[in-house]
């Protein structure tokens, strides 16, 4: 039996503006995987997930939530997905449990069903001590968790986290990571959105990359990385590598049939990215071919691509530069973004 | 944490159920919790209730006092500005409480809190407005009663039982209407600077020209023409009236307006004609996905 994919978005647009905050975006989620969309700041994420969750109206294109159309029965999509904020937006005059009772109440559990899911919810996230204090007083993890517990608690068929763990702890972070994996193995569809490499690497079972408002590449991290083909190698000469140092072991290490490619990245001490052709004993052959020439070696590691990689390869750049580029763009949009509202 | 509790049998099979039926009772749910979410934090910040009371008592005494010398008989025969005054201070009280109801709405909006509302399966997106709209009310009846009490203390009287029951019912259509439009505000205007720049416009100058404070028989003939128009006046001379007349009906005439005798029947249609109109303009804005 072929199952229904959980959510579907076919070409997807929409503009703010004069910006075209998402040019076409296309993926399919399929039941109880964790899907990543990965991206810069700024590359259409928060905006495609805001015109999933019926809160944004699409210009174009195809969005279904367990074979319900988005914009044709906002209501039943919302009673089937659950939205966790970028921001964890709570009423700090209201206690954990009070805030939970008023989102069982718009989600409309009945009483008994709405207390015994709270109590559920409450003890899952390890609330207990917490849920009868004002929100106020939370830390940042804390209302994390809240948020968390708020948003499953009418049991979503697919959960939407943007950027769930931004500006948390490792110890925080490192807690949502376990308990949506929790939560995928109780059956949750979730689709994450996150610019750190090593999160939807960790998490997700498929990745889209998106960039400037388009899907750039997509498929299973594993699958990604090896479509770009090559290992890594990080070789670094001295702990810090003149540059002509550097350009001078870079052409040299070029002229071996095992490297494809050699970067200088001066970011980093002129440390030397190597490209290399993965069956064959890359490392030995770099390793050998700076001893012969008599050049020292203070560091030297080989590594599978990394997503970063896969995003650089399709777009030139890394995720961070890509941000920095972004982060200057950013005050314009917003500005765009209220605008349109005056409409 | 074991993963059996994250999924709850009982609750994937009411959900199931639940999905397609959303219905009156769905809209009573989500709407109670709405308002009970404001008094509870009524209830955690108690200086809003406070000074939402002390207020109005304060313009009473105040507006007494200014015109405590006028000569007798200037507003209407036996009549005191005491006694003139009440009716004015009462509605400008409830107008002044629902026109300011968007504001937390905004704050929420930009605290990304609506969102939380706005992704939620409501049943209408008016329990947000209704929600208000009680609290409002609420607020204003003890405001209105703190009034009341007062003006009767110095010397105003009081209506009948019936009298005071037809002001409750004015002042809740009153609120109704200014809170809709002041949520419509909140979910069309950019932000609170917007928002509040435009309740720092409206507030004293739809006092000024109203009744409030003096007859329209005072008025150059534009402001009584603009007087005539304003909402606040079909809330605020039926009240007048109640108050200076224990044998009212809803055949009284209430107003003389630049176009004729306003009934205390037509003060009230009026006035839910306001109430419908003003909810009707409401609706598509807060149904609007906004950004």
């Amino acid at each position: 039996m072929s199952q229904q994919p959980a959510v579907v978005i076919e070409n997807l647009q929409k503009h703010y503006g004069d910006v075209q905050a998402v040019k076409d975006v296309s993926l399919q989620i399929e039941p109880g995987e964790i899907f990543g969309l990965l991206g810069p700041n700024g590359a259409g994420k928060t905006t495609t997930i805001r015109c999933l969750c019926t809160l944004t109206l699409p210009d174009a294109g195809k969005l279904e939530v367990m074979g319900v159309s988005v914009v044709a029965e906002p209501r039943q999509v919302r009673q089937r997905l659950g939205y966790i904020a970028q921001e964890v937006a709570l009423d700090k005059v209201l206690t954990g449990r009070e805030l939970l009772q008023l989102q069982a109440a718009i989600y409309h559990l009945p009483g008994k069903l709405a207390k015994t899911r709270i109590a559920q919810m409450i003890e899952l996230l390890e609330l207990t001590d917490w849920a009868d204090k004002k929100t106020g007083t939370y830390s940042g993890g804390l209302k994390k968790r809240l948020d968390l517990a708020a948003g499953l608690l009418h049991q979503p068929d697919v959960l939407v986290l943007d950027e769930p763990t931004v500006g948390l702890d490792i110890e925080s972070r490192s807690a949502v990571w376990r308990f949506l994996r929790q939560l995928q193995a109780a059956g949750t569809t979730i689709l994450i959105t996150s610019h750190y490499l090593e999160e939807v690497d960790a998490l997700a079972s498929r990745v889209a990359i998106i960039d400037q408002g388009k899907v750039i590449s997509s498929g299973t991290p594993a699958e990604l990385k090896a479509n770009i083909g090559g290992e890594r190698i990080t070789l670094r000469i001295r702990e810090f590598t003149p540059l002509e140092e550097a350009t001078q072991a870079s052409q040299m290490l070029q002229t071996l049939p095992v490297v494809q490619e050699v970067i200088v990245n001066s970011a980093q001490g002129n440390s030397l990215n190597l490209v290399v052709e993965s069956e064959s004993d890359a490392l030995m052959t770099v390793q050998k071919a700076l001893k012969e020439k008599g050049l020292p070696t203070f560091g030297i590691a080989q590594s599978q691509p990394s997503l970063d990689d896969v995003y650089l390869a399709a777009t030139g750049r890394t995720i961070m530069d890509a941000e920095m580029a972004a982060a200057s763009k950013r005050d314009m949009k917003k500005e765009m973004k209220q605008q349109n509202m005056k409409r | 944490m074991s993963s059996s509790s994250i999924q709850n049998n009982q609750l994937q099979q009411w959900k199931d159920d639940a999905i397609a039926s959303p219905g009156f009772s769905e809209f009573v749910q989500e709407t109670l919790a709405l308002t009970k979410r404001l008094f509870i934090q009524l209830q955690r910040r108690p200086s809003t209730l406070a000074a939402g009371i002390i207020q109005p008592l304060m313009w009473l005494i105040l507006f007494g006092a200014l015109f405590q010398n006028v000569p007798q008989g200037l507003f209407g025969d036996n009549v005191n500005y005491g006694q003139f005054i009440g009716a004015g201070i009462i509605v400008f009280t409830a107008f002044g409480g629902a026109l300011n109801a968007g504001l937390p709405v905004m704050f929420d909006r930009e605290f990304g809190f609506l969102n939380r509302l706005l992704v939620a399966p409501l049943v209408s997106r008016f329990s947000i407005v209704i929600a208000s709209a009680i609290f409002i009310a609420a607020m204003s009846l003890v405001q209105t009663a703190a009034i009341v009490a007062l003006s009767a203390f110095l010397g105003a009287g009081l209506p009948s039982i019936a009298g005071l029951g037809l002001m409750m019912a004015i002042i809740l259509m009153l609120v109704l209407g200014v809170t809709a439009f002041s949520l419509g505000l909140a979910f069309a205007l950019p932000g609170h600077i917007e928002l509040i720049a435009v309740i720092f416009v409206a507030n004293l100058p739809l006092l000024f020209a109203s009744t409030a404070l003096v007859p329209l028989s005072f008025m150059p003939r534009w402001l009584s023409t603009i007087a005539s128009l304003n909402p606040l006046s079909y809330a605020i001379e039926p009240i007048r009236y109640l108050y200076l007349h224990n044998d009212w009906t809803l055949s009284s005439i209430v107003m003389q307006t630049a176009w004729g005798e306003i009934s205390m029947g037509m003060t009230l249609l009026l006035l839910v004609i306001f109430c419908v109109g003003s909810l009707a303009l409401t609706y598509p804005l807060i149904n609007r996905r906004i950004a």
